[in-house]
């Protein structure tokens, strides 16, 4: 496999596998929307959600695939990157790059450890067993998702730390949209600011869709 | 104009380098840089003590020769400008300027400010070129070109191979100047016909000559002193792949 060896070829590995997780993170952000209908609407959702056994199955080795792609040749590139700069100059002057571009691998690593800790807390729902949606239903029989949503981010630490981790994301994604759309080929002079302009932007509101649940449910707006 | 200038210097290749303070005295504002460091090294030479050592050449911005780091930017602050175009009524009296030589591993330092600049030499050996038989001189104009393709083959040609994307990118890579190499030949029909051979061959050079990998800064475009654009970088992308997606389809059908 001379392409997963070669330069260009790992970048548009991380560029695919890093889409394949953006376009997962609009479909999410999408779908815990409906918890702002309620609790009815959220664990409808979720239960229909269940239901898709084929999708789920279908994107889950594909998103397994992708975070250990993305994760693999992201600390090999950066790791080779620091090898070919070993000295810094005395007085250093950026003129184009940005902090979210060079702290990739940091938001990077900050999003690794989220993802576990997120996957703990509402997929394998071991950090709080009490208010676990596998074993709390809701009125109609189904698991209670929204109760355990609503009671986890009540504690304003749990929240802090969602919000923080999205924080990265927005740094992480305002980079990476823009870097696929040129690793991948597709960018010439006109498009390029555009692509930088509306990268951050649509990083910015991926961002704020996700904290925006934290934050009504710490301001009490929304009870369960 | 008075000046403090804070030099690199460093005796040989393994040696351990220092920054070291000069005072440049009555400095005029039309010198340029360069002219501005020959009269501190006159005054050294004077002084009996070492000259600084610096690469120049043509001291008219086209050949690539000149490298240096002024205050963090590589050919200083001025926009697509070389650093023996850059003239000292950009400063002021009484500014500090740090001088430093480019920076990346697969630079290193031979003297002072003199970086050895081979291993992009040995990137353009790897498949920097188009194979043509010799002997009489073709027709001018037998193989038509768009005017557009010669304009874009131009604009990537216009790299002088200084280097200055490699010391400003924070990876050490020399994708800038790769990119434009490859995208001037790969517009141009000559050079179309080797082009996924030669994507795949010089990228594989600058890796195995210790350059970086490209993470879309574009520190690269900001300093080249001509203006060389990223979306060369784009285009090389797209050539390798379309190499990757040839070589694919022709191992398939062996």
């Amino acid at each position: 496999m001379r392409f997963l060896k070669s330069m260009v070829g790992r970048k548009v590995v991380m560029a695919v596998s890093g889409l394949v997780m953006l376009l997962f993170v609009i479909a999410h952000l999408l779908g815990n929307t409906t918890i702002f209908a309620g609790s009815d609407s959220l664990n409808s959702y979720a239960e229909k959600l269940h239901d898709l056994a084929l999708l789920i199955w279908t994107y889950r080795p594909i998103m397994i695939a992708a975070v250990f792609l993305h994760v693999f040749f992201g600390i090999q590139l950066t790791a080779e990157n620091y090898k070919a700069k070993p000295d810094s100059y005395a007085i250093r002057k950026s003129l184009n790059s940005t902090f979210a571009g060079r702290s990739m691998i940091w938001t990077g690593v900050l999003l690794g450890v989220f993802i576990i800790y997120h996957l703990l807390q509402f997929t394998f729902q071991v950090t709080d067993p009490a208010i676990s949606a596998d074993r709390n239903f809701d009125v109609f029989g189904r698991p209670d998702v929204f109760h355990m949503v609503v009671r986890t981010f009540r504690r304003s630490a749990v929240a802090l730390v969602y919000i923080g981790s999205m924080i990265a994301l927005a740094f992480h994604l305002s980079h990476g949209i823009q870097s696929f759309i040129q690793t991948l080929g597709l960018n010439n002079e006109k498009t390029l600011p555009f692509f930088q302009k509306y990268g951050t932007l649509v990083a910015v509101i991926i961002s704020a869709g996700f904290i925006s649940i934290p934050v009504v449910i710490l301001a009490g707006i929304l009870k369960g | 104009m008075n000046l403090t200038l804070y030099i690199w210097r460093q005796k040989g290749p393994d040696e351990t380098g220092k920054m070291e303070r000069h005072d440049a005295r009555d400095v005029s504002r039309d010198m340029s840089f360069l002219e501005m460091l020959d009269v501190v090294n006159e005054g050294l030479v004077k002084n009996g003590k070492e000259p600084v050592a610096f690469d120049h050449d043509c001291r008219e911005g086209i050949c690539g020769m000149c490298s240096l780091v002024v205050n963090g930017v590589p050919h200083g602050r001025k926009e697509k400008t070389t650093v023996c175009q850059l003239h000292m009524r950009h400063f002021k009296d009484g500014d500090a300027i740090y001088i430093e030589p480019w920076r990346a591993r697969a630079f290193p330092v031979i003297k002072d400010l003199i970086v050895d600049r081979s291993a992009m030499e040995r990137i353009m050996y790897s498949g920097g070129y188009i194979s043509v038989h010799t002997g009489g001189v073709p027709d001018g104009n037998a193989v038509l070109i768009s005017k557009e393709d010669a304009e874009t083959a131009m604009d990537a040609a216009e790299c002088i191979g200084c280097g200055a994307c490699i010391a400003a990118c924070p990876n050490g890579s020399a994708m800038l100047f790769t990119a434009a190499k490859v995208s001037h030949l790969a517009t141009l029909p000559q050079g179309r016909i080797e082009a996924a051979v030669r994507v795949c061959a010089m990228t594989e050079a600058m890796a195995g000559q210790g350059f970086g990998n490209c993470s879309n800064h574009y520190e690269c475009e900001a300093v080249c002193p001509k203006g060389i654009s990223v979306k060369f970088i784009a285009k090389l992308n797209r050539e390798f792949m379309r190499a990757a997606f040839i070589k694919w389809k022709r191992e398939r059908n062996d």
